[in-house]
């Protein structure tokens, strides 16, 4: 998990920059930050904008929602749906994306970037090896 | 495939094993069985089993374009052709097989090809730009795959040439293969039966074949379908025991005759049969990943029934399909007018289905697999099974799935049981297909059982008491028909404002949109306003349609297809400033693509100062009203068509719907503008129009009825009102016009007499409100250029509104550019 202390805090937009129950793109360095106001819950979200199903930058562009109250995006492209809590594709679990910590003060949207965190897509799953199959 | 099915199974068994997969394809597995559809726009990555993380994410090393070349059995160890040398535990063989080339002289030419791979589709396409004449030698299931793709590649005549004295020998019978000849021939395709080839004549390239009995067939392209042979070359050269003509011998656990290695899918000879089917590979993959972990599971054979849709006939096999009286009796439907076959061949007794064929029509082929498989009882008149009670062709399928024992198998691809699914259903609450594809994995393999999941779900909710309904989603507990009567009673105009009022929960992206139509349907308000953008479909925000890349499209309206010479050059100016690619539509206008969504609000104020408006290219609502020329040019012209398309379209453009919506006017019944494709059209007759309704392109074509006759231009505008409204009242979400009639009670006849007769009494009350909904119309593009809250939202990055986003890539074709394959962009 994200750490309060270490986390490198950057200043994404104004509160009213934001649209309301919906999304917008950040840009941080060479990245896209997908930022959402999830005004009916009074909830901030950030996740990578890039969709990893064809690798389109459009979730800023989805529609999201609540699927048994679990917050999710739904890309634009083909409806592939993720959490915003945990960022996991709510459809197959095949592919997931990065989520970001989001706060705000004094009417300014913050995006915690500090830290990379691995993502589910890099995490080397560790096998331990007991036995060898090859094919 | 089965290679892959495997590393699915073991690695979601047990996570003790260490996996290395060597390809000697360079990409991933991919799915063979839907190879052909690469030449129908899918792409490679459409076509892959996994995205590219899968492998990495279960701890497997892939290594692509690395054949292995030697096995070194006594070292355990494996040799690829990169040099890589990995020692193993077990040694998984999956190495499926190649296509069967004869030797038949000159076979080596330029020009000949064979059908397995997508590198090998890949030649074919480059090969066949210049092509004429296309071959397909063998007339079996993967040679007329094969010979409807040299079709879908514009090869003026494809010929098919079997060997044999019939089509498919190893599905199909003489009567089906006549009719299935008989229906191919009708698409185009020239069949040869009993041609056996004895050389391949040209100089370096293919120019004809030679046939034994003299006679020859011109041919620029070859390509080779005459069986496939099991790659069981490797194991060979390692003294791995092979069949005599080919294959590597197993036993039921998949074991081959050295206990570390095993083999699986095409290349596994299993009781001294190959099968060539994807089915049977999956269930070995399960038998041998269980058998790893230590679960005992046996292999026992598999059933080769098949269906497929050839070249868009039907095609289906299952049971026993040859045998013969004697040993059974059979019964045969043959129509020669529709191409429709159908053979079934019951026991002597009559109490059991054995087998069987259909051609032209396997809308049973379900059921009727079923009841061979679970040996179930036959009604007393078995006939019925595939003509329907009184021949009426009818099944009903509800009671099929009811009969069916818990056990039978309902998905083969993954091996999932009716109990299986009705268990999800009942337990987990699983009450659609996609939930049960992701619950049991049924369906996800080949799709054939798909419409028999539905029913299972249908009828077990049904059997649990369980009221089906058509609520919209978990956050409303109605229907469509509900939400539009709640809202127009509480006179509701936002999104939020339902969901407070008669919802629950924070919405999702299925009553979002829908409950944004229904209101626009209803106040005809900007659609943007009020906070709705965020509850509108991606591409209704953005008021364009969303492309590969992410870029948006450009639709201006032209009414009827006609523009004045001023107006294109608009379109190109526009075009060429903000570097756009140009196509006319296939209705009648001039689509624009690549547009950065920073770009829209410039261009369409371009469009707009010229006299533009939007096209709603993006919404469900009018789309477009093509014309014909009419009688002011044409020389049989009988009305002037483009005047009145002109006046129709002005009319209802702007108008939300629960789909889009099209129409045409044609100038007489030759039909140039195929007004009888749409959901409404019309045609000129010697006294007025006739008016045609719930007509459809797109995948299910569908034939407009003929509603009135004779109208006058007033009666016939007052008729289109009533029956929009009615349908813009009364329809499913997302249900164009065709499949809305389809539906409704009474068909054709009732739609008549409420939209003619006013046998409901409401033709008053609809003509009143679609005159308030289409005199509230306005251009929603100019009001999203000129309202400064809504232009802000067209731009990429919150905070740094003037960039683009810089992932968008494009390349050249041909003068102009086109959008980056998935793909390529990301370099998978
Ligand atoms: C641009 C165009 C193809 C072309 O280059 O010619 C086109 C492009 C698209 N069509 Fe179409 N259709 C186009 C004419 C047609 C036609 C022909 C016609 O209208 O005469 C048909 C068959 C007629 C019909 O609809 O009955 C057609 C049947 C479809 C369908 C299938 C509808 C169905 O009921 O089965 C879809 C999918 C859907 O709407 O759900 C579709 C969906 C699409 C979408 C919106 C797919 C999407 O969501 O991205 C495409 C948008 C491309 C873009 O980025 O703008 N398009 N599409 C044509 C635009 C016409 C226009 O001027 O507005
Ligand atoms: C056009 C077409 C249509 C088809 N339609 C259907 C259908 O409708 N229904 C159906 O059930 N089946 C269909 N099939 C058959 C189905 O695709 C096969 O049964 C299935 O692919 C077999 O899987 P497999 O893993 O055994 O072999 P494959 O999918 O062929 O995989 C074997 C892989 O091993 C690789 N390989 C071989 N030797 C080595 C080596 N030494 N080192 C490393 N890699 C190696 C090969 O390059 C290949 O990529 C169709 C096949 C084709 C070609
Ligand atoms: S334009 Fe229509 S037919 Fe062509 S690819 Fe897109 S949706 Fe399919
Ligand atoms: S690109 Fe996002 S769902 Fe396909």
């Amino acid at each position: 998990m994200m750490n309060e202390q270490t986390t490198n805090w950057f200043a994404a937009c104004r509160v009213e920059d934001a649209v309301e129950n919906g999304g917008v793109c950040v840009k941080y360095r060479d990245e896209q930050i997908a930022l959402f106001y999830f005004t009916r819950r009074n909830e901030w979200y950030a996740t990578q904008n890039e969709c990893p199903h064809r690798k389109q930058m459009a979730l800023s562009r989805g529609m999201i929602g609540t699927s048994a109250g679990e917050p999710k995006v739904a890309c634009p492209f083909h409806k592939k749906t993720f959490s915003l809590r945990s960022g996991e594709c709510l459809n197959d679990h095949e592919c997931a994306i990065r989520t970001y910590p989001v706060k705000v003060e004094n009417g300014l949207v913050y995006i915690g970037v500090g830290q990379h965190e691995p993502t589910l897509n890099s995490v080397p799953a560790s096998a331990p090896s007991e036995n060898h199959v090859t094919l | 495939m089965v290679g892959f099915k495997f590393c699915e199974k073991l690695s979601s068994k047990s996570d003790l094993f260490n996996i290395v997969v060597f390809g000697e394809e360079p990409r991933r597995a991919y799915d063979r069985v839907h190879l052909s559809e690469y030449f129908n726009g899918k792409t490679t990555d459409d076509l892959a089993l996994s995205p590219e993380a899968w492998y990495h994410e279960r701890g497997i090393t892939l290594f692509l374009n690395d054949p292995v070349l030697k096995i070194d059995r006594s070292e355990k160890t494996v040799f690829s052709g990169s040099g890589r040398k990995v020692a193993y535990d077990f040694l998984v063989l999956a190495t499926g097989s190649a296509a069967f080339v004869p030797g038949i002289p000159g076979i080596e030419k330029e020009g000949v090809f064979v059908y397995r791979t997508i590198d090998d589709l890949d030649l074919i396409k480059n090969y066949s730009v210049h092509a004429k004449n296309g071959v397909v030698m063998g007339g079996g299931l993967l040679g007329l795959e094969a010979a409807k793709a040299l079709i879908d590649l514009g090869i003026e005549k494809t010929h098919v040439v079997e060997f044999a004295p019939r089509l498919m020998p190893r599905q199909v019978d003489d009567h089906a293969s006549f009719m299935l000849a008989s229906k191919l021939k009708e698409l185009g395709l020239e069949i040869h039966l009993n041609q056996n080839t004895s050389a391949v004549e040209g100089a370096d390239r293919i120019q004809s074949l030679l046939f034994r009995d003299g006679s020859r067939l011109a041919a620029d392209i070859l390509v080779i379908s005459a069986g496939i042979r099991p790659r069981d070359e490797l194991a060979k050269q390692a003294g791995i025991r092979v069949g005599e003509r080919g294959g590597i011998i197993v036993d039921d656990t998949m074991q081959t005759s050295d206990p570390s290695v095993f083999a699986i899918g095409e290349c596994a000879l299993y009781n001294h049969t190959i099968y060539g089917l994807v089915a049977p590979g999956y269930e070995m993959a399960e038998v041998l990943a269980s058998n790893l972990c230590g679960e005992a599971k046996r292999f026992s054979g598999f059933d080769m029934s098949t269906k497929l849709k050839l070249i868009g006939v039907d095609v289906a096999s299952f049971g026993d399909p040859f045998i013969q009286e004697p040993e059974c009796k059979t019964i045969v439907f043959e129509d020669h007018h529709k191409k429709i076959y159908k053979r079934i061949n019951i026991n002597k007794e009559g109490t059991r289905l054995l087998g069987g064929i259909l051609i032209g029509d396997a809308s049973a082929y379900n059921l009727l697999l079923q009841t061979v498989n679970n040996k179930m009882a036959l009604p007393p008149d078995p006939g019925e099974m595939i003509l329907g009670p009184r021949g009426s062709g009818q099944t009903n399928p509800g009671a099929g799935v009811a009969a069916l024992p818990e056990s039978a198998l309902i998905c083969s691809c993954e091996g999932v049981t009716k109990g299986a699914i009705c268990q999800a259903v009942s337990q987990q609450g699983c009450e659609s297909v996609d939930a049960i594809k992701k619950c049991t994995k049924a369906g996800t393999g080949c799709g054939g059982c798909v419409p028999m999941i539905k029913d299972l779900v249908t009828y077990t909710m049904k059997s649990n008491g369980k009221h089906i309904r058509n609520i919209v989603c978990e956050h409303f507990n109605y229907s469509r028909q509900e939400l539009l009567d709640l809202i127009k009673i509480h006179k509701l105009y936002s999104y939020d404002e339902v969901l407070d009022s008669l919802g629950k929960g924070d919405g999702c992206e299925t009553c979002k949109p829908l409950i944004s139509s229904l209101l626009a349907s209803l106040w005809n308000e900007m659609i943007l306003k009020r906070g709705n953008d965020t509850a509108q479909d991606s591409n209704d925000r953005f008021l364009a349609n969303i492309q590969k890349g992410g870029t948006y499209s450009v639709v201006p309206r032209i009414p009827g297809g006609e523009i004045t010479p001023q107006k294109l050059m608009v379109i190109a100016e526009v075009a060429g400033k903000y570097n756009l690619y140009t196509k006319i539509t296939g209705g009648q206008r001039i689509d624009m693509f690549g547009a950065h969504l920073s770009d829209l609000p410039h261009i369409w104020e371009e469009l707009i100062s010229a006299g533009f408006e939007s096209g709603h290219a993006y919404g469900k609502g009018l789309r477009t009203v093509k014309s014909c020329v009419g009688s002011t040019w044409c020389r049989f012209g009988l009305h002037d068509s483009v005047s009145f398309a002109i006046r129709i379209e002005n009319r209802y453009k702007g108008l939300r719907a629960p789909h889009k919506f099209k129409s045409a006017v044609s100038g007489c019944i030759r039909e140039c503008a195929e007004a009888q494709s749409k959901d409404f059209g019309i045609i000129a007759t010697e006294k007025g129009w006739n008016l045609y309704v719930c007509g459809n392109g797109g995948s299910k074509p569908q034939h407009a009825l003929l509603l009135a006759t004779d109208l006058d231009s007033e009666t016939c505008i007052r008729y289109i009102d009533r029956f929009l409204m009615f349908y813009i009242l009364t329809a499913d979400p997302l249900t164009r016009t065709a499949t809305w009639l389809n539906k409704m009670e009474g068909g054709i006849d009732y739609l008549r007499d409420v939209v003619v007769h006013d046998s409901l009494g409401m033709a008053g009350q609809w003509e009143a409100e679609i005159e308030v909904l289409l005199n509230s119309y306005q251009c929603e593009w100019k009001q999203a250029v000129e309202t400064p809250e809504i232009r802000k939202r067209f731009s990429h990055f919150v905070n740094a509104p003037e960039e683009k986003d810089p992932a968008v890539k494009f390349e050249k074709l041909r003068d102009q550019k086109k959008a980056v394959d998935w793909t390529a962009a990301t370099g998978a």
